[in-house]
């Protein structure tokens, strides 16, 4: 992130809802038009603001969920029951209507294109969201980096932009999955939750930088494991979004 | 000029008599946890109650002797700074009046120490009277760490963030001292009833 | 275990707001440990207001409160923060 460390106040911005993909049966990508985005770098977040009629207010962070594209900014949502917002941005919001997003916002949980040997991507739940970003950067670029993604979810049908990681890989990229859960019935990968075993299985050879994010609990284990198995912390990023990821 | 966004309603709003919800206030169902720090874990042969200060001499009760003393259940309504109220929430606890009880002492003013290191200030006479208590038990069950246990301040006339979880003990003293929320832009006193949320309010 | 740690990502706005700078990469030095660690890798609670803390000895490094209007930063924990410009 060399010379953006100077960028001035955050201000907030029009978003307009242009378009809302269903990703899971509680999760959706909401595709904004903001005019004047900046542009933003693979693994920033925005916050979203939503104001009633009556000035009430509430606000909240989502990562970015897609690469750089002009006006254009994607971003993930997962619908947690006794949420505020999540439930607005899922259900209720259509193409047309407006929210308020300042951004982006983030520095040190960025992709880096050059970091020097492999990349894991380690992401629990709605944490895969800004490491996909990474991803679908990496590809826009042409980036070869050699990139691991270890996408722990529940089961398969909680696993967020399948299609897509299946068209990403090869390239460099290969996506690893682990299905806490359940499984389907001719599953051949991981089953449980992310250990110190399966990540010396999964970490790659040369590796020289990771990322990390989903729920405090996922982050805080997956970086004491891999700081266990003799990987330099400072070359760890981890995001944590708290204890339900959301 | 923010932006509506179309059918926000934001949470459910519930209607509650005004005269139990202070200004700015929504009620909520929930327990929300907030917390300034990590949880401590005090083993309970280590805790102890100790008023100090402006005092005639030192008072500590260990766990056993606190949990001796008498202690009442009692219901009351609690309002967080951060927005939310939740009301009827019952305790177990010693009322200060009880610990305070044979202190000499000239102070007007008090401070909450706690595990962790964080504090709060209150006029000593905001805790005397019935207005406070040391809780140790909450909804019928032993106080959670994650709220507070093994004990927490309880001052439920002033907003939450008087209400120093893993309480320790109470520094008497001659003049305000600010603790750690006050003396970063919350109010001194922070009557939720006059909206006293940040300093100048 | 601390469900509801965050870190130093979760205040990137609000310390964007204080310094008009990301600061998320800026490198801070603890006043309590000494110990050198990026702004984005440290703990972050979120309470009555914003709190800071040592990843490595969970000493309070920086406060925040905001009313929207008015924004108060503590920053007696850090003993430096170096930011690139």
């Amino acid at each position: 992130m060399e010379g953006t460390a100077v960028l001035g106040r955050l201000i907030w911005r029009a978003a307009e809802v242009a378009e809302l993909r269903p990703e899971t049966s509680s999760v959706k990508t909401l595709v904004l038009e903001v005019a004047g985005w900046p542009g933003h770098h693979a693994g920033q977040h925005v916050d979203v603001r939503l104001t009633a009629e009556d000035g009430y207010q509430a606000q909240r962070s989502y990562s970015i969920a897609s690469a750089a594209n002009g006006s254009r900014v994607e971003l993930t949502v997962e619908r947690l029951d006794d949420g505020e917002v999540s439930p607005y941005l899922t259900e209720e919001a259509r193409p047309g209507d407006v929210i308020e997003l300042r951004g982006p916002i983030g520095g040190f949980f960025v992709w880096d294109p050059a970091p020097g040997g492999a990349v894991l991507l380690v992401g629990g739940g709605s944490g895969i969201v800004p490491l996909m970003a990474m991803a679908r950067q990496r590809a826009v670029d042409g980036d070869r980096v050699p990139t691991r993604m270890l996408y722990s979810a529940r089961a398969w049908d909680d696993v967020i932009y399948r299609d897509e990681l299946e068209r990403l890989g090869g390239d460099g990229l290969d996506v690893v999955y682990t299905l806490t859960r359940e499984q389907p019935p001719d599953w051949t990968g991981y089953g449980r939750r992310v250990d110190s075993d399966l990540l010396d299985e999964v970490a790659p050879a040369d590796l020289a930088l990771t990322f990390v994010c989903g729920p405090t609990p996922f982050v805080e284990a997956v970086a004491e494991a891999l700081v266990g198995l003799g990987h330099d912390p400072s070359r760890i990023k981890t995001e944590r979004f708290g204890p339900t990821g959301g | 000029m923010p932006i509506i966004s179309r059918g926000f309603r934001g949470r459910r709003r519930d209607d509650v008599p005004s005269d139990r919800v202070p200004p700015g206030q929504y009620v909520t169902p929930d327990f929300p946890v907030l917390s300034a720090g990590p949880t401590p874990h005090t083993p309970l042969d280590l805790w102890d109650f100790t008023i100090v200060g402006e005092v005639d001499e030192l008072y500590r009760w260990t766990w056993e002797e606190f949990r001796a003393l008498p202690s009442e259940t009692f219901t009351v309504d609690i309002h967080c700074v951060t927005k939310w109220s939740k009301l009827d929430t019952v305790w177990e606890g010693v009322s200060i009046d009880t610990l305070l009880d044979g202190v000499e002492t000239s102070a007007e003013y008090a401070v909450a120490f706690c595990d962790g290191g964080y504090t709060t200030n209150l006029p000593l006479e905001d805790l005397t009277d019935g207005k406070a208590w040391i809780a140790f038990g909450y909804d019928g069950m032993p106080l959670e760490p994650e709220h507070g246990g093994p004990a927490r301040l309880l001052v439920p006339h002033l907003y939450f963030w008087k209400s120093a979880k893993w309480v320790r003990g109470l520094r008497l003293a001659a003049t305000d001292e600010p603790g750690f929320w006050e003396s970063n832009g919350y109010h001194l006193y922070g009557d939720p009833w006059k909206e006293q949320r940040y300093w100048g309010d | 275990m601390e469900k509801l740690r965050l870190d130093g990502n979760a205040a990137a706005g609000l310390l964007q707001e204080v310094f008009a700078a990301e600061v998320t990469t800026a490198v801070g030095t603890c006043d309590g440990c000494g110990a050198v660690e990026a702004v984005g890798a440290v703990h972050v609670y979120s309470a009555a207001g914003t709190v800071l803390r040592c990843p490595h000895c969970e000493a309070v490094l920086m406060k925040v409160v905001t009313d929207g209007e008015r924004i108060w930063v503590d920053l007696r924990g850090l003993r430096m923060l170096e930011l690139r410009v």
